[in-house]
Parts: structure tokens; C-alpha cells; sequence
């Protein structure tokens, strides 16, 4: 087996990173990630990785059939994500050219 | 309640619009209620268990557990034309929703309202106006409704019912329009949506629905006339 050279990197942290970041997993991020994912998705703000424009799903250029949904960015064309949806009901969403995907502002 | 569930709709009465489409009245005793403008997916089960979905535009808006549901057959449809023809009074379907709350309008907002709908697209408009009726808001309304002919205008009496001074209409005939009227049938120009619609100056809020190649020349048109493309929300559908 090789050695695990990435468990030695993390093993002896820059002190400078470590004042600012805490390591945990990704328990932590039930509650800020709820602001993403427990919301309406039409009004998140997809930016293109392409071409950087930046709008709301509602908007985006979707093609789609039964089984598949490929979302377009509205300006270039170029594939943003696509969203597979299985016999079970079960979705899964790929990302293709996606830089961002942003919440609107929570008001909190 | 999560928006991802399917509800039990019970149809409590089924309307005819036109020739080729109808309102389904829904009794969904587990509804939330829903905004002015948002719509619900419908699934079918057939008796071997094929299953089919649909997204429809709610004409109806705020609390309460009725759900009216408007729906323009397709020709060749595999769902619509099921529920234009056949749904009757006591049958059950499931609905889930409401979704989408991008394009809908919020009695909170000041800003004039352009309403621009393209056939069946007027349903999700049509629950804005009634919204806004039922409201406080001193928004002012106007409705652009692009249809093919008179007969096959949804809701024509209602809308007509509606206009007054905070709810003006602009309808438009693209094959055929009625004896003794003006305007020449043929779709909306730009120079049209210019004339009928608030100016750009009064930074309307602008609703754009219907079939992806009405919206698609309807939006870039209010954006060469100088609409602000942010102020433009759009819902398109293909008809399927």
C-alpha cells in the first residue's frame, strides 16, 4: 500500500489556516446548507462556469423528457447541469459547467 | 408540510373554457394554499400502474383547500386530453405543490403589473388578477392576451368581467378575430407590446407566460423597447 502522503500533509497543518479554519465534517453544515437545499431550487442563482452569467433556475434554459433534464445557461448554451430522475422517483443532479450555485440573501 | 409529497385531490367539479379546454375544481384536504401564479404537478396511475405527470398553472390562489386547476388540451396529449374529456366529478388524482415561487406576484409589491399571456398562459396571470381584485394593493394591472380567436380565449367572460381602471386589457387575435375588428389577426409586434404595455419608465413588474416561442419573442422585444431584464419573469411551456 502506499503511504498516505495526504494524511501527513493535514497531520501538520499551517498554523496560519488553522487560526482561521476549524476541521469538523460535514455534519456541521446541516444548517447553513438548509439555506441551499430546503428552500424553493427555482430561485437559486446558477452562475455559468462558461460565461459567468448569473441568473435564477426559473430562468435557465431547461431541455427535458421523462427520464432526464439538461439545464442550459441562457446566454451560451453550454450545459450547466443535468438532472437524471429514476424509475423509484429517485433525482440525482450532475454538474457540468457550473461555477456557482447561491441561495438568495436569508434576510436573517 | 413538504412540497415533495402527493396529495389526494378529489375532483369536485369539472367547468368547460372552450372547446379544447376545461377547469377541474380539486378538493386536496392537505393543501397549504398556494401564491398567485404558481402551479402543481398532477399524476395519473393507470390500472396497470403505468404512471404519467403533468405540470399545470392554478388559477386559484390563497388558503384553502380548493384547487382550481385549468388545462388546454394537446392534441396527441397524454394527459391532457384525459383531463379535458374524461375526468368527471368524484374521481381522485394526486397532485403535488404548490411549486415554484419565482413567478408569482406579492400584494406587497408597488410596482404596475404587466401581465402578457400567450394561450393557455393565462391561467397563472388570471390568479394574479383575481389576486390582486381580492387585495389592498394599489398596483395597477394591465393583461396582453394573446390568443388565437376569440373562441378560444380561457376565462374571456371573467377577464372582460375584471377590466376597469386598475385591470386594463389589450387582447390579441393571431387567425382569427372577431367580425368587424380593427386589427388584422397575426401575433403581437414589438411595436404592439410598446403601444399596450406600461412604458419602461414605470419600471413595471412584467409576467410573460405561455408556449417557449411566444415568451422567448415576447421577452427580447420587451428588452430592445428598454424593460429592464430583471423586471421581466418568465414561465414557458412546451406543450407536450
Amino acid at each position: 500500500m502506499a503511504p498516505d502522503t495526504t494524511h501527513v500533509t493535514h497531520a501538520t497543518p499551517d498554523p496560519a489556516v488553522d487560526e482561521r479554519a476549524t476541521r469538523v465534517d460535514g455534519n456541521a453544515l446541516a444548517g447553513v446548507l438548509s439555506a441551499l437545499f430546503a428552500g424553493d431550487p427555482t430561485l437559486l442563482t446558477l452562475v455559468c462556469g462558461h460565461c459567468a452569467r448569473s441568473g435564477p433556475l426559473a430562468e435557465a434554459v431547461v431541455e427535458r423528457d421523462e427520464t432526464c433534464a439538461i439545464v442550459r445557461c441562457r446566454g451560451c448554451t453550454r450545459t450547466m447541469l443535468s438532472v437524471m430522475i429514476g424509475p423509484a422517483g429517485d433525482v440525482s443532479v450532475r454538474p457540468a459547467a457550473l461555477a456557482e450555485l447561491r441561495s438568495a440573501a436569508s434576510g436573517a | 408540510m413538504s412540497a415533495s409529497a402527493w396529495l389526494k385531490a378529489h375532483v369536485s367539479a369539472v367547468v368547460p373554457l372552450t372547446a379544447h379546454a376545461g377547469s377541474l375544481l380539486l378538493d386536496v384536504p392537505d393543501w397549504p394554499g398556494n401564491l398567485p401564479g404558481q402551479h402543481l404537478d398532477v399524476r395519473l396511475t393507470a390500472e396497470d400502474g403505468y404512471q404519467a405527470e403533468r405540470s399545470y398553472s392554478i388559477a386559484s390562489f390563497g388558503p384553502g383547500t380548493t384547487v382550481e386547476l385549468a388545462v388546454d388540451e394537446v392534441p396527441d396529449g397524454e394527459v391532457s386530453p384525459y383531463l379535458v374529456r374524461d375526468v368527471a366529478a368524484g374521481d381522485f388524482l394526486e397532485v403535488k405543490g404548490p411549486l415554484g415561487q419565482y413567478f408569482v406576484w406579492r400584494e406587497a409589491e408597488p410596482a404596475p403589473v404587466q401581465l402578457i399571456a400567450g394561450g393557455s398562459g393565462v391561467v397563472p396571470l388570471l390568479a394574479m388578477a383575481r389576486a390582486h381584485a381580492a387585495s389592498g394593493s394599489s398596483a395597477e394591472f394591465r393583461l396582453l392576451y394573446s390568443t388565437r380567436s376569440p373562441a378560444d380565449a380561457m376565462y374571456a367572460d371573467e377577464i372582460s368581467r375584471r377590466e376597469d381602471a386598475a385591470f386594463e386589457v389589450s387582447w390579441v387575435y393571431t387567425r382569427q378575430a372577431p367580425d368587424g375588428w380593427a386589427r388584422p389577426a397575426g401575433r403581437v409586434s414589438e411595436a404592439e407590446l410598446a403601444a399596450l404595455c406600461w412604458p419602461p419608465a414605470r419600471q413595471p413588474s412584467v409576467f410573460v407566460c405561455g408556449p417557449t416561442s411566444f415568451v422567448e419573442a415576447v421577452a427580447d422585444a420587451l428588452v430592445r423597447i428598454g424593460h429592464a431584464p430583471e423586471r421581466i419573469r418568465t414561465e414557458r411551456f412546451g406543450g407536450a
